[in-house]
């Protein structure tokens, strides 16, 4: 999204992780435009570093999805962020939130869509296993 | 009642028991398997096994019938989330969340888990209540009702002593409601007047408390409240 020119914020618990984001990158990413704030998702002043207050949209994709379920709703409640996003990998709450209003994104969800798709694809063409009771 | 406790930890376990003496039918959920096993031998199938979190869990769990949850693992967000689904999702009519770090509660707030209760706020109160630093205690929040109950102490800096409670100028929206001297507890009237060492408590809607200690200065203030003047 940087990429494009947008601007983009960075919010993690682990200074280290800035590292990752210039993974692959030419330049540095405050070079490019880019922001990283170390700190908590539930902490304000976190948030607020982190320029929440202007932000037009809001992405909540920690590992944890009671801190992303949290910190989307503070985001779109308190800060009223026109945009917000939350990671849930429980494919049930993801739903429930979704129906509550919250955008979310179930990526356990999408998985078991392509795995799906993948199987029923790949089923005819590696052929049906052998069954002797279908066979019989 | 029908009672689900989540989080089997010193608290959860035993809130369970007392809530089990006094009869309620409780189940208590727990996510650790070793804290588990540890509490199953005593709760027996009063204690149930998993994440609270997953919706599957609070239904085995029988959320539906449940009266209230209380929430009190040592995780604030899990709590949260715990009590909200309880009550916007299966209806719960009551819900009471532990809050772990007192900088959480706006959070709880924000999403309407009330009450939630603070180990840190307690004994922060109970601290002021022992030790008035601030020489001025809340004793009540009333947050619906838009008010609050303190408590101060006299000391002999304080303007007001000597003086009858009628001829005091009380801010608008307060009221002296009882004076403890000496052990004993009244109602002031009019002619009381204040003395040293009496503790003094005043209902007051929320805002008044700057010029109430302005006007009590009580003590442990250290006189800072006249100083900063």
């Amino acid at each position: 999204m940087l990429r494009e020119g947008h601007e983009v914020s960075c919010l993690d618990e682990d200074p280290e992780s800035h590292a990752r984001l210039e993974v692959g990158l030419d330049k540095g990413w405050e070079d490019l435009g880019g922001q990283f704030t170390v700190g908590a998702g539930l902490e304000t002043d976190a948030l607020l570093a982190a320029g929440i207050e202007h932000a037009d949209a809001f992405i909540a994709s920690t590992d944890g999805d009671n801190t992303n379920i949290v910190i989307a709703q503070i985001a779109q409640r308190r800060y009223n962020v026109p945009t917000v996003i939350a990671r849930i990998l429980d494919p049930l709450r993801a739903e429930w939130y979704e129906r509550q209003g919250l955008h979310t994104v179930c990526p356990t969800r999408v998985a078991i869509d392509m795995l799906e798709s993948a199987v029923r694809e790949g089923a005819p063409r590696g052929g049906a296993p052998d069954d002797p009771a279908e066979a019989a | 009642m029908y009672i689900i406790v989540v989080g089997a930890g010193k608290v959860g376990w035993n809130l369970a028991r007392e809530l089990l003496e006094k009869e309620h039918e409780v189940t208590v959920i727990e996510n650790n398997r070793r804290r588990y096993l540890t509490v199953e031998q005593e709760l027996e199938h009063n204690v149930s096994y998993g994440d609270a979190s997953e919706l599957w869990v609070l239904e085995r769990a029988g959320i539906e019938r449940a009266d209230m949850v209380i929430a009190v693992t040592g995780d604030d967000e899990d709590n949260m989330l715990i009590c909200q689904v309880a009550r916007e999702k299966y209806s719960v009519e009551r819900v009471i969340a532990r809050v772990n770090n007192p900088r959480n509660k706006p959070h709880f707030d924000l999403l309407g888990i009330k009450p939630s209760v603070s180990a840190t706020d307690l004994i922060l109160r109970l601290l002021e209540h022992e030790v008035p630093e601030y020489g001025l205690v809340h004793l009540l929040d009333l947050q619906e009702e838009q008010l609050e109950i303190i408590e101060m102490l006299l000391g002999k800096d304080s303007g007001v002593t000597g003086r009858r409670v009628g001829d005091l100028e009380m801010p608008e929206g307060s009221l002296l409601i009882s004076v403890l001297r000496n052990g004993k507890g009244f109602v002031p009237v009019a002619d009381t007047v204040l003395e040293v060492g009496d503790e003094v408590l005043a209902v007051l809607d929320p805002g008044h408390e700057e010029q109430l200690k302005n006007m009590f200065a009580p003590s442990g203030d250290n006189g800072s409240g006249d100083r900063s003047e």
